[in-house]
């Protein structure tokens, strides 16, 4: 393993319900850069989170994180680990009972014996780097979707990880949100020297901060490469996908019962 | 035929998922209690579970107790006068409630009020991704969340049975002796001389201890296995109140009969 790959996934294979999400996928995740994972709705882009998080067991292949193999982890090894990983969930997941201050210093207060008025100072930095310093006394019902992913995003570095895994962070976000997330996932990534792995679909959004992009489909990796190069990659497939092509590889029409068994019959 | 092999299919089916049911909910009760947090941290997190799961429950359950004592005091008379043994109408209430209905039905009620509210808020804990994103901070949920909710439903209910049982006697009392006039002197004595602590108070305190184990273990494995959307979490909350219900009367006979069967 190389000392600049902090994450690696070999030969990754994983089924739900006799349904092949990834079949002998490969992937690395440099130290210090932002690596997106794009692909359609539905490819298992939030289930490979979960898999590189440990939530989920592959059913084949393994995941390496900072010389870590996940498969031969304990669960304590595996909940310690994951203190150094920062996850921004796709729905915030901010605690409902807890106010917004409370939700940031939740994770300081269970891993740290910090005295309380240095967690107070440290959720107020962290708060501020968002802008959201003001809502702290807010609860999370109170909060508009972009607020609340911008809280959790306070809450995913209260820790400052070394890793943090965005999923869907642009996701039913108005413009000016969008631009505020985009600079803030560049600004930590810069300024903390942080992995990021973003998985996203909101092409444009991801081209303009990720330094590398892996494009998945149907289970496999169709394509990978910088933003430019994947823009101008001469694929079909890609070029759907990344200039967002209603008809094309990837087929307008869900495949109904009768062709999904004729496919299955094909592929056997 | 054919239909017949696919029934028995679905039947097989049906087994095995209640037969992984019942090992995932072993799996959470032994993984949530061999790893309970520090001392500090539980005690903290104890208290708060103590007080929605107990405090909460006080007011229907002071208020069922009260009822029932109340017609159980009315009936007993009602049958007692006949043989013109109103007197024993103490030794008959505080026996059935301290025995039967105290720990059943505090059990009911704590698994209409409590355990349901605590599949549902566990349910909904997993439907918004709070219990994964806990998880993605290194906190296992199980530690966090589990392990206090089922340590505050051990120790809540067999207090809540307490007054149950002590509230239902004294409702008993206010219908047996200051409404109906039975004399007081009677009502006391005999309950005092046919009541044994160890025979009818501790058995009904072993059988709250019981039923508080089987209601929590239930209403979380409901919440943490529930599927995360709407119907999931109805479903696991209408699952919890039907199969505690059932278990507690289930295990009320058979405690039952281990106690006083030899009689």
């Amino acid at each position: 393993m190389f000392k600049d790959h902090f994450v690696e996934i070999r030969h990754l294979s994983f089924k739900r319900e006799d349904k092949l999400i990834f079949n002998d996928v490969d992937l690395t995740i440099n130290r210090g850069k932002i690596t997106a994972i794009m692909g359609p709705s539905g490819t298992g882009k939030t289930t490979l989170l979960k898999l590189i998080g440990g939530q989920l067991k592959p059913d084949q292949g393994e995941i390496t994180i900072d010389g870590n193999n996940l498969s031969n982890i304990s669960r304590t090894q595996l909940f310690k680990l994951r203190e150094r990983i920062g996850m921004l969930f796709q729905s915030g997941a901010l605690f409902s009972d807890l106010t917004v201050f409370e939700n940031v210093a939740f994770p300081m207060r269970e891993h740290t014996q910090l005295p309380n008025d240095i967690i107070n100072d440290l959720v107020s930095m962290k708060l501020q780097a968002v802008g959201l310093r003001g809502a702290k006394d807010l609860m999370p019902s109170e909060l508009s979707g972009g607020m609340a992913r911008r809280v959790a995003l306070a809450r995913a570095i209260a820790l400052d990880p070394d890793m943090i895994m965005y999923d869907e962070p642009f996701t039913g976000q108005d413009p000016i949100t969008k631009g505020v997330l985009v600079k803030l996932i560049k600004l930590l990534n810069d300024s903390l020297n942080i992995t990021s792995i973003l998985v996203s679909h909101d092409v444009q959004e991801t081209c303009s901060i990720a330094d590398f992009i892996y494009l998945i489909a149907n289970g496999k990796v169709i394509g990978s490469g910088t933003p430019s190069e994947l823009m101008n990659n001469p694929s079909l497939q890609i070029r759907q996908f990344m200039q967002g092509l209603p008809d094309g590889p990837v087929p307008f029409h869900y495949p109904t019962q009768q062709s999904y068994h004729e496919a299955m019959l094909h592929h056997e | 035929m054919n239909n017949f092999l696919m029934q028995l299919n679905q039947f097989r089916n049906n087994i095995t998922e209640s037969l992984a049911a019942i090992g995932r909910a072993a799996l959470l009760l032994i993984q949530s209690l061999w790893f309970i947090p520090d001392s500090k941290k539980i005690i903290s997190l104890l208290i708060k579970q103590i007080y929605q799961e107990g405090v909460l429950s006080l007011l229907i359950i002071v208020l069922s107790g009260l009822f029932i004592g109340m017609v159980i005091g009315l009936e007993g008379y009602n049958v007692l006068s006949g043989f013109g043994s109103e007197s024993a109408l103490g030794q008959m209430i505080a026996l059935s409630i301290l025995r039967e209905l105290g720990p059943v039905v505090a059990a009911l009620l704590f698994a209409g009020r409590a355990g349901s509210a605590l599949t549902a808020e566990i349910g909904h804990m997993k439907t918004t991704e709070q219990l994964a994103s806990m998880e993605m901070m290194g906190v296992d949920p199980l530690r966090r969340i589990i392990a206090p909710r089922l340590l505050a439903g051990f120790i809540s209910l067999p207090i809540l049975t307490m007054i149950f049982s002590v509230v239902g006697i004294w409702g008993g009392y206010l219908v047996g002796v200051r409404w109906l006039g039975v004399y007081e002197g009677s009502f006391w004595s005999n309950m005092q001389a046919s009541v044994e602590f160890g025979e009818d108070v501790f058995n009904g305190i072993i059988k709250s201890l019981v039923f508080g184990f089987i209601v929590t273990w239930i209403a979380v494995f409901q919440g943490y296995d529930s599927k995360p959307t709407s119907l999931g979490i109805s479903n696991a909350t209408t699952k919890t109140v039907v199969f505690s219900s059932l278990a507690i009367l289930a295990m009320d006979f058979i405690l039952t009969a281990l106690m006083f069967g030899d009689h």
